[in-house]
């Protein structure tokens, strides 16, 4: 009896930090996000009046925010199967056995040293309409130069195409790192029985990289609805908020306009939609996945 | 291979290779030219003269970002380490009331988007007098589910005799998981640490949100600032800092990248 009340408290003691930290910084701000949402609240973030489901009711009706829903779900949709795509490109490359093929893995992967600060603006530059290379490499080809990040039209794919990029070397890295998990008996396999590229890699690598796809899948999805750092400093959710994605709207309400329990409601319809996201990969999507 | 398809495997990594690799370079030259030159379109410096190092330096407290960067992302790494190892080895070695439900609890934190809580968090930081303190910037980091749950997986493939012999001799927890757990964990801590250091010197929302002033603010925030001030005339400037900004993580990532791929991928799949 006394070992097992002693283990009780070691074991308490261990975990304790952890919870005591995810007590005040991620169980509490849930429940007072939710708290926060049904009512009114001071400058100072206070509750003042209880007001039910009013904000929610409101967001239904709110033009910006369905505007900012759609510009989110866009933004999804431009960024994650792009990504996915390119990185898997990559990683097939980067997997195959040739010469110097550690320094390609190297170049491949290193956009995820880049931070989300210092690869926006390196892209701001890029679109610069008057000096940036993307104008001026159209131009040398004769085609149409553009205000990428000033029109309503053009704003939201080109943050999408410089998150895409972002976004590379971790995609690449995880799935490198899947391929290379692949048992190579299989493929000598395939390769006696002489089957060609295209059929070896849609019956033999994506079935056995399934798992490894699948985890990319999810983290990104459910990062891309995360995303903040690139609009802040790209467009400020301008053009006529095209780009206000729904972390931009969050912010700028609660922080530009000191509306934290209209904010707050917002940020319960972005738990709720991340959970659904999450709940739809792992009952749905989850079933095509082929575990060894 | 035959040289046919080992030439096509070349051409397109190194194709792919050229547009991963090409806002790196981009902004590596023109942190070499001048506001005039770029006017001009020149593409390529006549000179590499750290002219604009210098002036991003001058312009702003620079030097004073990157320590700060350095300082947060430090801590944040200690902490995490050392919170999750705790953690995790209460879940993996020691029996105790509620040990499912609380690990459970642990993955479900997992699931809340950081962004969804950060407005209490804001709040509770301001009432705290942690705005602008590197406290305000760490604490709230240190308890990290995914550095737990990658942990635990690792602590799992440690024999469990090992720790029934440590029982019978009368070696105590605490220096069972000093002189054993952690030092038969180093990959895994490492990856860890990589993990922790990157993601917090490349944060954003949270150092933007909690730092107003020059004290503790970080070198992502102190390009923002750059680039809204300097914008239309100094882009040079501009991206001088930008490569001052990313040299050390990139550096980090080369040096880490098999190991980070490693342990990442064992707390991926397993």
């Amino acid at each position: 009896m006394f070992r097992s009340v002693k283990q009780n408290f070691e074991g308490m003691l261990y975990i304790f930090p952890s919870f005591l930290l995810f007590a005040i910084f991620v169980f509490y701000p849930m429940v007072r996000t939710g708290y926060l949402s049904v009512h009114m609240t001071d400058f100072q973030g206070n509750p003042t009046n209880f007001i039910g489901l009013e904000h929610f009711r409101y967001l239904l009706e709110d033009v910006n925010f369905q505007q900012s829903v759609k510009a989110t779900l866009l933004f999804v949709l431009y960024t994650v199967p792009p990504t996915i795509i390119i990185a898997l490109s990559l990683a097939l490359l980067a997997n195959e056995k040739v010469k110097g093929i550690q320094l390609f893995r190297t170049l491949f992967s290193s956009t995820l040293g880049m931070s989300v600060a210092a690869s926006s603006v390196i892209w701001m530059f890029m679109y610069n309409p008057a000096i940036g290379v993307i104008n001026r490499i159209i131009a040398a080809l004769g085609g149409e130069e553009r205000q990428w990040l000033l029109n309503p039209d053009t704003a939201l794919i080109a943050a999408a195409v410089a998150t895409v990029w972002m976004n590379i070397g971790f995609a690449f890295l995880i799935l490198l790192g899947g391929l290379q998990n692949i048992d190579s008996s299989l493929y000598e396999n395939a390769k006696i029985a002489g089957v060609s590229y295209m059929y070896q890699l849609r019956r033999i690598t994506i079935p056995l990289l399934s798992p490894t796809l699948f985890f990319v899948t999810t983290v990104s999805l459910i990062h891309a609805f995360q995303t903040f750092g690139q609009i802040d400093i790209l467009t400020k959710g301008g053009p006529m908020n095209a780009t206000t994605v729904i972390v931009y709207s969050i912010y700028r309400e609660a922080f530009i306009n000191y509306n934290f329990g209209f904010a707050s409601a917002q940020a319960v319809v972005l738990f709720f939609i991340v959970l659904l996201v999450t709940i739809v990969q792992f009952a749905v999507v989850e079933r095509k996945v082929h575990y060894q | 291979m035959s040289i046919f398809r080992s030439m096509v495997t070349y051409i397109l990594l190194v194709i792919g290779a050229v547009i991963v690799m090409f806002p790196i370079g981009y902004a590596f030259i023109i942190s070499f030219l001048s506001g005039a030159q770029l006017l001009q379109g020149v593409l390529w410096p006549d000179e590499w003269s750290l002219r604009n190092y210098v002036t991003a330096f001058e312009k702003v407290p620079l030097l004073r970002y990157l320590w700060n960067s350095f300082i947060v992302s430090f801590i944040v790494m200690i902490g995490q380490l050392l919170v999750s190892s705790l953690a995790a080895y209460a879940f993996v070695f020691l029996r105790f009331w509620g040990r499912d439900v609380l690990f459970f609890m642990t993955i479900a934190t997992m699931l809340i988007p950081w962004e969804a809580t950060v407005i209490p968090n804001f709040l509770t930081i301001q009432k705290l007098g942690w705005t602008n303190s590197y406290l305000g910037l760490t604490v709230p980091f240190f308890a990290l589910a995914f550095g737990i749950f990658l942990l635990r997986q690792h602590f799992k493939t440690i024999p469990f005799e090992l720790y029934e012999a440590a029982q019978v001799s009368g070696v105590r927890h605490f220096r069972f998981f000093w002189y054993v757990v952690l030092p038969l964990s180093k990959t895994s801590l490492a990856t860890l640490g990589v993990y922790s250091f990157l993601t917090t010197w490349n944060m954003y929302l949270w150092p933007l949100l909690v730092t107003n002033d020059e004290k503790v603010r970080t070198v992502q925030i102190g390009l923002k600032q750059m680039q809204t001030q300097e914008m239309a005339t100094e882009w040079g400037v501009v991206m001088a800092a930008v490569v001052i900004v990313i040299m050390p993580t990139l550096l980090l990532l080369f040096i880490g990248q098999k190991q980070l791929q490693k342990g990442l991928m064992q707390g991926a799949i397993k």
